[in-house]
Protein backbone atom coordinates (compact mmCIF):
# COMPACT_ATOMS: atom_id res chain seq x y z
CA UNK A 1 0.00 0.00 0.00
CA UNK A 2 1.49 3.21 -1.02
CA UNK A 3 1.59 6.18 1.87
CA UNK A 4 3.35 9.17 2.11
CA UNK A 5 2.03 10.08 5.94
CA UNK A 6 5.30 9.61 7.17
CA UNK A 7 6.76 12.22 4.29
CA UNK A 8 4.16 14.65 5.25
CA UNK A 9 5.22 14.44 8.97
CA UNK A 10 9.32 15.37 7.78
CA UNK A 11 7.53 18.69 6.13
CA UNK A 12 4.85 19.61 7.91
CA UNK A 13 6.49 23.48 8.73
CA UNK A 14 6.94 23.97 5.18
CA UNK A 15 6.06 27.41 3.85
CA UNK A 16 5.91 26.98 0.62
CA UNK A 17 8.98 30.11 -0.61
CA UNK A 18 10.04 27.95 -3.39
CA UNK A 19 14.03 27.72 -2.56
CA UNK A 20 14.16 24.35 -3.53
CA UNK A 21 12.79 25.11 -6.18
CA UNK A 22 15.27 27.72 -7.37
CA UNK A 23 17.86 25.52 -6.33
CA UNK A 24 17.14 22.12 -7.84
CA UNK A 25 19.09 21.48 -11.24
CA UNK A 26 16.84 19.30 -12.75
CA UNK A 27 13.40 21.21 -12.41
CA UNK A 28 13.45 22.63 -16.06
CA UNK A 29 12.49 18.96 -16.93
CA UNK A 30 10.10 18.42 -14.20
CA UNK A 31 6.14 17.99 -14.93
CA UNK A 32 5.68 20.03 -11.32
CA UNK A 33 8.30 22.21 -9.58
CA UNK A 34 9.51 20.50 -5.86
CA UNK A 35 7.85 23.31 -4.10
CA UNK A 36 4.37 22.30 -5.42
CA UNK A 37 5.24 18.11 -5.04
CA UNK A 38 5.84 19.59 -1.42
CA UNK A 39 2.25 20.73 -1.30
CA UNK A 40 0.57 17.73 -2.55
CA UNK A 41 2.44 15.77 0.17
CA UNK A 42 0.99 18.10 2.71
CA UNK A 43 -2.24 17.79 1.38
CA UNK A 44 -2.29 13.83 0.79
CA UNK A 45 -2.80 14.09 -3.02
CA UNK A 46 -0.81 10.80 -3.43
CA UNK A 47 -2.60 10.17 -6.90
CA UNK A 48 -1.23 13.22 -8.44
CA UNK A 49 2.26 12.70 -6.34
CA UNK A 50 2.78 9.23 -8.32
CA UNK A 51 1.86 10.42 -11.38
CA UNK A 52 4.28 13.12 -11.79
CA UNK A 53 7.94 12.52 -12.90
CA UNK A 54 9.21 15.21 -10.11
CA UNK A 55 10.72 12.78 -7.38
CA UNK A 56 12.08 11.05 -10.31
CA UNK A 57 14.38 13.31 -11.66
CA UNK A 58 16.13 14.74 -8.08
CA UNK A 59 19.89 13.27 -8.81
CA UNK A 60 20.48 13.71 -5.11
CA UNK A 61 22.69 17.17 -5.33
CA UNK A 62 21.54 18.07 -1.64
CA UNK A 63 21.08 21.85 -2.75
CA UNK A 64 17.57 21.84 -1.43
CA UNK A 65 18.30 20.66 1.68
CA UNK A 66 21.54 22.44 2.22
CA UNK A 67 19.16 25.80 1.24
CA UNK A 68 16.20 25.18 2.48
CA UNK A 69 15.41 27.75 5.87
CA UNK A 70 13.15 25.36 7.83
CA UNK A 71 15.71 23.30 7.65
CA UNK A 72 13.62 20.25 5.80
CA UNK A 73 15.17 17.38 4.81
CA UNK A 74 13.84 17.43 1.47
CA UNK A 75 16.41 15.18 -0.17
CA UNK A 76 15.49 12.37 2.09
CA UNK A 77 11.88 13.11 1.51
CA UNK A 78 12.31 12.74 -2.43
CA UNK A 79 13.81 9.52 -2.13
CA UNK A 80 11.28 8.46 0.57
CA UNK A 81 8.80 8.66 -2.62
CA UNK A 82 11.00 6.92 -5.10
CA UNK A 83 10.72 3.96 -1.84
CA UNK A 84 7.34 4.51 -2.11
CA UNK A 85 6.85 4.39 -5.66
CA UNK A 86 9.80 1.13 -5.78
CA UNK A 87 7.32 -0.99 -3.39
CA UNK A 88 4.53 -0.29 -4.96
CA UNK A 89 5.77 -0.94 -8.48
CA UNK A 90 3.83 2.31 -9.98
CA UNK A 91 4.16 2.24 -13.70
CA UNK A 92 5.76 5.64 -14.40
CA UNK A 93 8.88 4.92 -11.92
CA UNK A 94 9.71 1.32 -13.76
CA UNK A 95 12.78 2.61 -15.30
CA UNK A 96 14.14 3.82 -11.72
CA UNK A 97 12.63 0.56 -9.65
CA UNK A 98 14.56 -1.66 -12.61
CA UNK A 99 17.50 0.28 -12.25
CA UNK A 100 17.76 0.88 -8.14
CA UNK A 101 16.76 -2.73 -8.15
CA UNK A 102 19.15 -4.46 -11.05
CA UNK A 103 21.77 -2.59 -9.07
CA UNK A 104 20.91 -3.69 -5.70
CA UNK A 105 19.97 -7.61 -6.65
CA UNK A 106 23.69 -7.63 -8.16
CA UNK A 107 25.12 -6.31 -4.45
CA UNK A 108 22.92 -9.16 -3.06
CA UNK A 109 24.12 -11.62 -4.51
CA UNK A 110 28.44 -10.90 -4.37
CA UNK A 111 28.54 -8.21 -1.77
CA UNK A 112 29.38 -5.57 -4.52
CA UNK A 113 28.07 -4.15 -7.18
CA UNK A 114 29.10 -6.00 -10.81
CA UNK A 115 28.96 -3.24 -13.09
CA UNK A 116 28.01 -5.38 -16.25
CA UNK A 117 26.21 -8.09 -13.97
CA UNK A 118 24.14 -4.82 -12.99
CA UNK A 119 23.43 -3.24 -16.37
CA UNK A 120 23.03 -6.73 -18.00
CA UNK A 121 20.05 -7.56 -15.43
CA UNK A 122 18.75 -4.06 -15.54
CA UNK A 123 18.35 -4.74 -19.55
CA UNK A 124 16.56 -7.97 -18.59
CA UNK A 125 14.61 -5.99 -16.27
CA UNK A 126 13.49 -3.41 -19.06
CA UNK A 127 12.41 -5.81 -21.47
CA UNK A 128 13.38 -3.00 -24.37
CA UNK A 129 16.09 -4.91 -26.55
CA UNK A 130 16.77 -0.95 -28.02
CA UNK A 131 18.18 -0.01 -24.40
CA UNK A 132 21.27 -1.73 -24.59
CA UNK A 133 21.94 0.84 -27.99
CA UNK A 134 21.93 3.59 -26.00
CA UNK A 135 24.97 2.74 -23.92
CA UNK A 136 27.59 1.06 -26.80
CA UNK A 137 29.38 4.34 -26.75
CA UNK A 138 30.16 4.00 -22.99
CA UNK A 139 30.45 0.62 -23.32
CA UNK A 140 32.50 0.01 -26.07
CA UNK A 141 34.96 3.11 -24.56
CA UNK A 142 35.06 1.43 -20.82
CA UNK A 143 35.79 -2.21 -23.00
CA UNK A 144 38.46 -0.57 -24.84
CA UNK A 145 40.14 0.20 -21.50
CA UNK A 146 39.94 -2.37 -20.17
CA UNK A 147 37.59 -1.52 -17.51
CA UNK A 148 34.70 -3.48 -18.08
CA UNK A 149 34.20 -7.46 -19.98
CA UNK A 150 31.25 -8.85 -20.78
CA UNK A 151 30.02 -10.97 -17.81
CA UNK A 152 26.80 -12.78 -17.49
CA UNK A 153 25.16 -12.99 -14.49
CA UNK A 154 25.86 -15.35 -11.79
CA UNK A 155 24.42 -17.10 -8.90
CA UNK A 156 24.89 -15.24 -5.01
CA UNK A 157 28.40 -16.28 -4.03
CA UNK A 158 29.75 -16.36 -0.63
CA UNK A 159 29.70 -12.94 0.27
CA UNK A 160 26.49 -12.37 -0.66
CA UNK A 161 24.37 -10.44 1.89
CA UNK A 162 21.36 -12.36 1.68
CA UNK A 163 20.89 -12.77 5.65
CA UNK A 164 21.47 -8.79 6.03
CA UNK A 165 18.78 -8.00 3.15
CA UNK A 166 16.64 -10.18 4.91
CA UNK A 167 16.96 -8.57 8.42
CA UNK A 168 16.42 -5.49 7.18
CA UNK A 169 13.10 -6.25 5.14
CA UNK A 170 11.87 -8.12 8.45
CA UNK A 171 12.92 -4.92 10.72
CA UNK A 172 10.96 -2.38 8.08
CA UNK A 173 7.52 -5.10 8.04
CA UNK A 174 7.75 -4.89 11.84
CA UNK A 175 7.43 -1.00 11.60
CA UNK B 1 48.73 8.38 10.10
CA UNK B 2 47.59 4.83 9.26
CA UNK B 3 44.53 5.22 7.21
CA UNK B 4 41.69 2.83 7.06
CA UNK B 5 40.90 2.57 3.10
CA UNK B 6 37.60 1.95 2.09
CA UNK B 7 37.76 1.96 -2.03
CA UNK B 8 33.95 1.42 -2.87
CA UNK B 9 32.56 -0.37 -5.71
CA UNK B 10 33.38 1.77 -8.70
CA UNK B 11 37.49 1.70 -8.12
CA UNK B 12 37.39 -2.22 -8.47
CA UNK B 13 36.14 -1.64 -12.24
CA UNK B 14 35.28 1.41 -13.83
CA UNK B 15 37.25 3.62 -11.61
CA UNK B 16 40.12 1.37 -11.23
CA UNK B 17 42.65 4.25 -12.24
CA UNK B 18 41.02 6.38 -9.03
CA UNK B 19 41.99 3.90 -6.50
CA UNK B 20 45.48 3.07 -8.59
CA UNK B 21 46.26 6.64 -8.17
CA UNK B 22 45.17 7.34 -4.59
CA UNK B 23 47.36 4.51 -3.58
CA UNK B 24 50.36 5.75 -5.72
CA UNK B 25 50.11 8.79 -4.23
CA UNK B 26 49.68 7.76 -0.52
CA UNK B 27 52.65 5.76 -0.82
CA UNK B 28 54.25 8.48 -2.53
CA UNK B 29 53.69 10.77 0.60
CA UNK B 30 54.50 7.79 2.75
CA UNK B 31 51.01 7.60 4.47
CA UNK B 32 50.38 3.81 4.80
CA UNK B 33 46.56 2.63 4.47
CA UNK B 34 44.89 -0.48 5.45
CA UNK B 35 42.20 -2.19 3.42
CA UNK B 36 39.09 -3.66 5.27
CA UNK B 37 38.65 -6.97 4.50
CA UNK B 38 35.67 -8.24 2.96
CA UNK B 39 33.92 -4.80 2.43
CA UNK B 40 30.29 -4.79 0.83
CA UNK B 41 28.82 -2.17 -1.28
CA UNK B 42 27.63 0.83 0.49
CA UNK B 43 24.18 1.27 -1.38
CA UNK B 44 25.75 4.29 -3.79
CA UNK B 45 22.50 5.93 -4.59
CA UNK B 46 20.89 2.99 -5.49
CA UNK B 47 19.87 1.30 -1.51
CA UNK B 48 18.22 4.82 -0.43
CA UNK B 49 15.21 4.65 -3.24
CA UNK B 50 14.78 0.76 -2.41
CA UNK B 51 14.90 0.98 1.24
CA UNK B 52 15.76 3.71 3.42
CA UNK B 53 17.15 1.03 6.54
CA UNK B 54 19.23 -0.92 3.61
CA UNK B 55 20.91 2.75 3.19
CA UNK B 56 22.43 2.99 6.51
CA UNK B 57 22.89 -0.73 7.13
CA UNK B 58 25.17 -1.40 3.84
CA UNK B 59 27.38 1.51 5.22
CA UNK B 60 27.37 0.58 8.75
CA UNK B 61 28.48 -3.00 7.91
CA UNK B 62 31.49 -1.44 6.83
CA UNK B 63 32.21 1.37 9.55
CA UNK B 64 31.73 -1.79 12.15
CA UNK B 65 34.60 -3.83 10.22
CA UNK B 66 36.82 -0.88 10.29
CA UNK B 67 36.66 -0.34 13.82
CA UNK B 68 37.83 -3.45 14.46
CA UNK B 69 41.07 -2.94 12.73
CA UNK B 70 43.27 -2.16 15.26
CA UNK B 71 46.09 0.55 15.54
CA UNK B 72 44.34 3.04 12.79
CA UNK B 73 43.31 6.32 12.28
CA UNK B 74 40.14 7.51 10.29
CA UNK B 75 38.38 5.70 7.17
CA UNK B 76 39.43 6.98 4.44
CA UNK B 77 37.24 7.41 1.21
CA UNK B 78 38.11 8.34 -2.35
CA UNK B 79 34.62 7.95 -4.04
CA UNK B 80 31.94 10.70 -2.85
CA UNK B 81 28.86 8.82 -3.03
CA UNK B 82 30.46 6.26 -0.55
CA UNK B 83 31.80 9.14 1.18
CA UNK B 84 28.12 11.06 2.33
CA UNK B 85 26.79 7.42 2.49
CA UNK B 86 29.01 6.33 5.52
CA UNK B 87 29.04 9.63 6.81
CA UNK B 88 25.47 9.46 6.93
CA UNK B 89 25.46 6.90 9.23
CA UNK B 90 27.95 8.43 11.81
CA UNK B 91 25.36 11.66 11.67
CA UNK B 92 21.97 10.01 11.77
CA UNK B 93 22.22 7.70 14.05
CA UNK B 94 23.46 10.20 16.81
CA UNK B 95 20.57 12.15 16.10
CA UNK B 96 17.99 8.81 15.96
CA UNK B 97 17.80 6.21 18.34
CA UNK B 98 15.17 4.33 16.60
CA UNK B 99 17.52 3.99 13.59
CA UNK B 100 20.63 3.41 15.47
CA UNK B 101 18.94 0.72 17.22
CA UNK B 102 17.88 -1.04 13.74
CA UNK B 103 21.14 -0.36 12.45
CA UNK B 104 22.29 -2.91 15.28
CA UNK B 105 19.84 -5.12 15.04
CA UNK B 106 20.10 -5.92 11.08
CA UNK B 107 24.56 -5.81 12.10
CA UNK B 108 24.10 -8.30 14.90
CA UNK B 109 23.40 -11.38 12.18
CA UNK B 110 26.92 -10.66 11.33
CA UNK B 111 28.13 -10.11 14.58
CA UNK B 112 28.82 -7.01 14.00
CA UNK B 113 28.14 -3.38 16.01
CA UNK B 114 29.06 0.50 15.28
CA UNK B 115 30.93 2.04 18.79
CA UNK B 116 31.12 5.31 17.05
CA UNK B 117 34.85 5.59 17.45
CA UNK B 118 36.06 6.41 13.49
CA UNK B 119 36.01 9.28 11.83
CA UNK B 120 34.82 9.39 8.21
CA UNK B 121 37.01 11.02 5.99
CA UNK B 122 36.75 12.28 2.22
CA UNK B 123 40.19 11.58 0.36
CA UNK B 124 40.06 15.80 -0.46
CA UNK B 125 39.73 16.73 2.72
CA UNK B 126 42.70 14.08 3.78
CA UNK B 127 44.63 15.46 0.98
CA UNK B 128 43.75 19.48 1.87
CA UNK B 129 44.08 19.14 5.47
CA UNK B 130 46.15 16.11 6.69
CA UNK B 131 48.89 16.38 3.89
CA UNK B 132 48.11 19.96 3.31
CA UNK B 133 49.66 21.97 0.02
CA UNK B 134 52.70 22.87 1.26
CA UNK B 135 54.08 18.81 1.52
CA UNK B 136 52.66 18.28 -1.72
CA UNK B 137 54.66 21.60 -3.10
CA UNK B 138 57.59 20.46 -1.41
CA UNK B 139 57.32 16.96 -3.52
CA UNK B 140 56.27 18.48 -6.89
CA UNK B 141 59.36 17.28 -9.41
CA UNK B 142 57.60 17.65 -12.30
CA UNK B 143 55.69 21.46 -12.39
CA UNK B 144 52.43 21.84 -14.06
CA UNK B 145 53.68 25.34 -15.39
CA UNK B 146 50.68 27.20 -17.57
CA UNK B 147 48.23 24.25 -16.99
CA UNK B 148 44.65 25.58 -16.02
CA UNK B 149 42.78 23.34 -14.45
CA UNK B 150 39.03 23.53 -13.57
CA UNK B 151 38.36 22.17 -9.85
CA UNK B 152 35.32 19.90 -10.12
CA UNK B 153 33.47 18.98 -6.68
CA UNK B 154 30.42 18.18 -7.19
CA UNK B 155 27.68 17.24 -5.03
CA UNK B 156 28.25 14.35 -2.40
CA UNK B 157 31.56 15.44 -1.02
CA UNK B 158 30.33 18.57 -0.39
CA UNK B 159 26.32 18.22 0.53
CA UNK B 160 24.70 18.50 2.75
CA UNK B 161 26.67 18.12 5.57
CA UNK B 162 29.43 20.50 4.39
CA UNK B 163 31.92 20.18 7.36
CA UNK B 164 35.38 20.62 5.45
CA UNK B 165 34.86 22.74 3.00
CA UNK B 166 32.36 25.58 1.93
CA UNK B 167 28.99 23.53 0.78
CA UNK B 168 28.36 26.16 -2.29
CA UNK B 169 31.40 27.65 -2.81
CA UNK B 170 34.48 24.89 -2.32
CA UNK B 171 38.44 26.00 -2.41
CA UNK B 172 39.70 23.21 -0.82
CA UNK B 173 41.26 21.80 -3.88
CA UNK B 174 42.94 25.61 -4.79
CA UNK B 175 45.65 24.88 -2.91
CA UNK B 176 46.75 21.87 -4.06
CA UNK B 177 46.56 22.54 -7.70
CA UNK B 178 48.91 25.73 -7.23
CA UNK B 179 51.23 23.70 -5.30
CA UNK B 180 51.52 21.51 -8.64
CA UNK B 181 52.40 24.51 -10.02
CA UNK B 182 49.06 24.46 -12.13
CA UNK B 183 46.93 27.93 -12.46
CA UNK B 184 43.08 27.41 -10.92
CA UNK B 185 40.88 28.31 -13.50
CA UNK B 186 38.26 30.44 -12.56
CA UNK B 187 34.75 29.01 -13.20
CA UNK B 188 31.53 28.83 -11.67
CA UNK B 189 30.21 25.15 -12.28
CA UNK B 190 32.92 23.55 -9.40
CA UNK B 191 29.74 22.50 -7.21
CA UNK B 192 27.09 22.05 -9.02
CA UNK B 193 25.07 18.46 -10.29
CA UNK B 194 26.62 16.03 -12.89
CA UNK B 195 23.00 14.45 -13.18
CA UNK B 196 24.63 11.50 -11.31
CA UNK B 197 22.53 7.90 -12.49
CA UNK B 198 20.56 9.94 -14.14
CA UNK B 199 23.06 9.54 -17.13
CA UNK B 200 22.07 6.63 -17.37
CA UNK B 201 18.40 6.84 -16.93
CA UNK B 202 17.27 9.83 -18.23
CA UNK B 203 20.22 10.95 -20.31
CA UNK B 204 17.91 13.48 -22.04
CA UNK B 205 17.75 15.35 -18.51
CA UNK B 206 21.14 14.74 -17.21
CA UNK B 207 23.06 15.26 -20.59
CA UNK B 208 21.78 19.02 -20.37
CA UNK B 209 23.83 19.46 -16.89
CA UNK B 210 27.14 17.89 -18.05
CA UNK B 211 26.37 19.96 -21.12
CA UNK B 212 26.45 22.94 -19.30
CA UNK B 213 29.63 22.02 -17.10
CA UNK B 214 31.40 21.54 -19.94
CA UNK B 215 30.70 24.80 -21.81
CA UNK B 216 31.85 26.23 -18.55
CA UNK B 217 34.90 24.61 -18.68
CA UNK B 218 35.78 25.82 -22.24
CA UNK B 219 39.36 27.88 -21.91
CA UNK B 220 40.81 25.21 -19.27
CA UNK B 221 43.17 22.40 -19.80
CA UNK B 222 41.87 20.07 -17.69
CA UNK B 223 38.68 18.97 -15.27
CA UNK B 224 39.93 17.29 -11.85
CA UNK B 225 37.34 15.71 -10.21
CA UNK B 226 36.89 13.90 -6.76
CA UNK B 227 34.08 11.18 -7.51
CA UNK B 228 33.86 8.18 -9.73
CA UNK B 229 30.38 9.10 -10.85
CA UNK B 230 31.57 12.78 -11.90
CA UNK B 231 34.61 11.40 -13.77
CA UNK B 232 32.48 9.43 -15.93
CA UNK B 233 29.69 11.50 -16.84
CA UNK B 234 32.21 14.44 -17.54
CA UNK B 235 34.51 12.06 -19.23
CA UNK B 236 32.01 9.43 -21.06
CA UNK B 237 29.74 11.69 -23.13
CA UNK B 238 31.57 14.79 -23.96
CA UNK B 239 31.04 14.24 -27.83
CA UNK B 240 27.05 12.97 -27.62
CA UNK B 241 26.25 16.03 -25.34
CA UNK B 242 28.19 18.37 -27.81
CA UNK B 243 25.51 17.89 -30.37
CA UNK B 244 23.09 20.46 -31.01
CA UNK B 245 26.01 22.86 -29.51
CA UNK B 246 28.26 24.13 -32.18
CA UNK B 247 31.28 24.12 -29.84
CA UNK B 248 34.20 20.78 -28.97
CA UNK B 249 33.20 19.97 -25.68
CA UNK B 250 36.50 17.42 -25.69
CA UNK B 251 38.54 18.21 -22.33
CA UNK B 252 40.97 16.18 -20.46
CA UNK B 253 39.44 14.83 -17.55
CA UNK B 254 41.37 13.25 -14.67
CA UNK B 255 40.96 12.57 -10.64
CA UNK B 256 42.71 14.94 -8.64
CA UNK B 257 45.48 12.10 -6.88
CA UNK B 258 46.20 11.84 -10.68
CA UNK B 259 47.35 15.38 -10.79
CA UNK B 260 49.03 15.50 -7.90
CA UNK B 261 50.88 12.47 -8.46
CA UNK B 262 52.36 13.56 -12.03
CA UNK B 263 53.59 16.83 -10.84
CA UNK B 264 55.52 14.78 -7.78
CA UNK B 265 57.07 12.76 -10.16
CA UNK B 266 54.93 9.43 -10.51
CA UNK B 267 54.40 8.08 -14.25
CA UNK B 268 51.36 7.98 -16.52
CA UNK B 269 51.62 4.62 -15.77
CA UNK B 270 51.85 4.87 -11.81
CA UNK B 271 48.39 7.01 -11.92
CA UNK B 272 47.11 4.68 -14.71
CA UNK B 273 46.16 7.57 -16.68
CA UNK B 274 46.26 4.90 -19.80
CA UNK B 275 42.58 4.33 -18.50
CA UNK B 276 41.12 7.56 -18.21
CA UNK B 277 38.35 8.01 -21.10
CA UNK B 278 39.37 11.81 -22.18
CA UNK B 279 42.76 12.67 -22.12
CA UNK B 280 43.94 14.97 -25.10
CA UNK B 281 47.37 14.84 -27.09
CA UNK B 282 47.89 18.17 -26.01
CA UNK B 283 47.62 17.29 -22.12
CA UNK B 284 50.38 14.60 -22.43
CA UNK B 285 52.43 16.94 -24.54
CA UNK B 286 52.87 19.43 -21.38
CA UNK B 287 53.26 16.39 -19.43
Amino acid sequence: MITTTHIKELLSTCMQCGTCTASCPNAFAMDMPPRKLWRLVLMDRTEDIFNSNTFALCSTCYFCTLRCPRGLPLTRAMSLLKEQAFKAKTPGYKKGTAFYGSFMESVRRHGRVRETEFMTLYFMAMKNPLLPLEFTGIGLKLMKKNKVAIQLPSRADGSNLDRLFQKVREIEDRA
Amino acid sequence: MKYIYYPGCSLEESAIEYDGATRALMAELGEELIDIEDWNCCGATAAEPMSELLSFVLPARNIALAEKIKNAGDILVPCSACYLNLKKVMVERDKDENLSHNIDEALAVDDLKIKGTRRVRHLLDVLAHDIGAARIAQGVMNPLKGLKIAPYYGCQCLRPYGGFDDPEEPVTMTGLIEACGADVFPWDSSAVCCGASGMNTKREVSGKLVQKILMDARGADAIVTVCPMCQMNLEGFQKSVARGTSEDLSITVLYLPQLLGLAMGLSEEAVMLHKNLAVADTFLEVL
